[in-house]
C-alpha cells in the first residue's frame, strides 16, 4: 500500500483505521458501564415469543474484544496497514514469494545445473531426471501431447519414433525452446479429381486398403507434376528441414482416411507448436527435451 | 447516549446509522484503491480489448467459464511455476467487470494466451476429450454455429463507447472513434468460437514470462 497517488490518502488511511478501532473500544467502555437490569426484558416482544433481556455482555465475549482491539494495534505495528507504513517487519506478499523462491530454487537449482551440464542422451538415461522430466511433460505437455504422449489429431505422437522436425536430441531441443510453425499451402486449384489421385497416392504409398490402383497411379504422375515434391521430396519421404512430413512411414497427424487426406491437399494445414524457452528457461527444457527422447527410445526398444 | 431500544423502533434511524456502518467500511477497504497507482495504471503493454477479444469476452462471460476458469494467479511459487508470472493489479484496468473467478475446476486461464495453438483451442472447446481425455469440461462445439456479429458483436460499438468512458474516467488510453466505427468490420464474419480464441489467445500476455 505504498503507492498512493499522494499523501492525503495516506493519512485518509490512517485516520479511518485508527478511528474505527477507537470507536470499537469507546463502544467496549460505554458497554462497560451501562445500566443494566437482569432479569428483566426490554418488555417488547417480537414473533410472538421472542423477548430481550437486558443483562450484560459476558465476561468472555468482552475479554475477547478486548484482545482483538489489541490485536489490531500490535497487528498494525508489524504488517502493512497503516496507509503507506509498510510495518516494523516489511512484510510483502512479493517478499514472502521470492523468499519461497529461492528456498526451493536453492533445492532444485544444483539439480538442473547439474542435467543441464549434461548431454541429452544422458540426461534420457538418468532415472531421477526423467521423473522430473515426466512430471514437468504432465505439467506442460499433456493438453496437446496426450498424458501417454501418443498426441491427437493434429498433434503429433511422440512416440511413434517419426519424426516431423527430427528426432536427434538436439532438434527436439529446439523444437521444444523455439516452437514450431507446420504450414501445408492449400491445393484446391489442383482441381477435385487430381486431389482425389493424390489422395489415392498417398495412402498406396503406406500400403492402406482400399486404394484406387488407377487413380494411384494418375496420383503418382500429379505427385511428381506439382510442387508436392518441393517440401515431401521426390520419394515423398519428406524434409525434416521444413517440418514437411513423411508421407509413407504409416504416421499420421490428420488420419488416413480419403475423405481426411483429401482435406488436407485441399484446404492445406496450419499448425503452431509454442516455443517454450521464454517461459520454461533452458535447464526445464533441456529435460523435457531428454524425456521426450526417452519416450521415443522406449518405443523402438518395444518394436 | 441513544438507547438500542429507540434505534430498533425507529426505522429511519437504523436506516441511517446502518449507511453509516456500510459507508465507513466502503471508505476504508474501497475508495483508497481509486487512488493506488498499481491498481489505477495499466502495466506496460496491457491494452484495451480488440473489437474481437471484447466480443470474445462477453462470449466468456456468457458461457460462465468463469465459474470453473479463475483468472487469478497468486504469488505461489506452485502456481506460477505452472501458470507463469503472478497476476498484477496493473493487468486488469480494461477489465469492466474483471473475470477473477473464484473457484478452479479446470485450470487458471490468466496467462492463456499463446500457451496452444489456435487449432488446439478449436478441438478443444469443439470437443475438449479430443485432446485432453481426461477432461471433464462441457462441449461448446455450437459456438461455431453462430457467427459473432449476430450475438455479442450486435451491439459492440456501444460496448465500446461504454469502455471508452470507464477508461476517460481515469485517463487511460483507450479506443478511438475510428476503432469503433471499424469495430463491425474488425469481427466480420467470425464465429463466436472464433472470437472467444482471439480473446483467449491475447490473455496475460504482457507478463508473460517468469520474473
Amino acid at each position: 500500500m505504498s503507492d498512493f497517488v499522494n499523501n492525503f490518502w495516506n493519512m485518509y488511511v490512517i485516520v479511518i483505521v485508527l478511528a474505527g478501532i477507537l470507536a470499537c473500544a469507546v463502544l467496549l467502555i460505554v458497554q462497560g458501564k451501562a445500566t443494566f437490569t437482569p432479569g428483566k426484558t426490554m418488555g417488547h416482544v417480537w414473533d410472538e415469543t421472542l423477548e430481550e433481556y437486558n443483562n450484560p455482555m459476558p465476561k468472555w465475549w468482552s475479554w475477547m474484544f478486548v484482545i482483538t482491539v489489541v490485536f489490531s494495534l500490535v497487528y498494525l505495528v508489524l504488517f502493512p496497514g497503516l496507509g503507506s507504513f509498510p510495518g516494523i517487519l516489511k512484510w510483502t506478499s512479493v517478499g514472502q514469494y521470492k523468499a519461497e523462491r529461492e528456498r526451493m530454487d536453492a533445492v532444485v537449482r544444483p539439480l538442473f545445473d547439474k542435467y543441464a551440464a549434461m548431454d541429452i542422451r544422458a540426461v534420457a538415461s538418468d532415472k531421477q531426471a526423467m521423473e522430473m522430466g515426466k512430471r514437468m511433460f504432465l505439467t506442460y505437455c499433456m493438453q496437446c501431447h496426450g498424458a501417454d504422449a501418443r498426441g491427437a489429431k493434429g498433434f503429433p505422437n511422440l512416440t511413434a519414433g517419426a519424426w516431423l522436425y527430427g528426432g536427434e536430441p538436439e532438434q527436439i531441443e529446439t523444437t521444444i525452446a523455439g516452437g514450431r510453425m507446420g504450414i501445408m499451402p492449400s491445393h484446391e486449384q489442383l482441381g477435385a479429381e487430381t486431389i482425389k489421385d493424390l489422395a489415392n497416392y498417398v495412402r498406396s504409398l503406406s500400403g492402406l486398403p482400399g486404394v484406387d490402383a488407377a487413380r494411384a497411379a494418375r496420383g503418382q504422375e500429379a505427385f511428381a507434376n506439382n510442387d508436392c515434391v518441393g517440401c515431401h521430396g521426390p520419394d515423398a519421404k519428406g524434409m525434416q528441414a521444413i517440418g514437411a512430413p513423411n508421407l509413407t512411414d504409416k504416421v499420421w497427424l490428420y488420419g488416413s482416411s480419403e475423405a481426411t487426406i483429401i482435406e488436407t491437399i485441399t484446404k492445406g494445414r496450419q499448425n503452431k507448436m509454442p516455443a517454450w524457452k521464454e517461459f520454461l528457461g533452458d535447464a526445464k527444457v533441456h529435460i523435457l527435451a531428454a524425456y521426450v527422447f526417452s519416450l521415443s527410445q522406449g518405443q523402438q526398444n518395444a518394436k | 447516549m441513544i438507547k438500542h431500544d429507540q434505534i430498533e423502533k425507529n426505522v429511519g434511524l437504523l436506516f441511517i446509522l446502518t449507511l453509516f456502518v456500510v459507508i465507513w467500511g466502503g471508505l476504508l477497504e474501497i475508495v483508497p484503491l481509486f487512488f493506488q497507482k498499481s491498481t489505477t495504471t495499466p502495466v506496460e503493454g496491457v491494452v484495451p480489448y480488440s473489437a474481437e477479444r471484447l466480443a470474445g469476452r462477453d462470449v466468456y462471460i456468457r458461457e460462465g467459464c468463469y465459474l470453473c476458469h479463475s483468472q487469478m494467479i497468486r504469488p505461489f511459487r506452485a502456481e506460477t511455476e505452472r501458470y507463469g508470472h503472478y497476476s498484477v493489479a496493473g493487468e486488469y484496468v480494461y477489465d469492466h467487470p474483471f473475470q477473477w473467478g473464484s473457484k478452479r475446476t479446470g485450470p487458471d486461464l490468466h496467462r492463456v494466451g499463446g500457451r496452444y495453438s489456435d487449432e488446439w483451442h478449436r478441438a478443444h472447446l469443439i470437443n475438449p476429450r479430443d485432446v485432453v481425455p481426461e477432461s471433464n469440461m462441457p462441449a461448446f462445439a455450437f459456438l461455431a454455429n453462430t457467427k459473432a456479429k449476430d450475438t455479442v458483436g450486435a451491439d459492440i460499438e456501444a460496448k465500446m463507447r461504454l469502455m471508452r468512458s470507464y477508461a476517460n474516467l481515469r485517463g487511460l488510453p483507450t479506443y478511438s472513434d475510428a476503432d469503433i466505427k471499424g469495430a463491425k468490420a474488425a469481427i466480420g464474419d467470425k464465429t463466436e468460437l472464433d472470437v472467444l480464441i482471439a480473446y483467449l489467445q491475447g490473455m496475460g500476455t504482457a507478463l508473460g514470462t517468469m520474473k
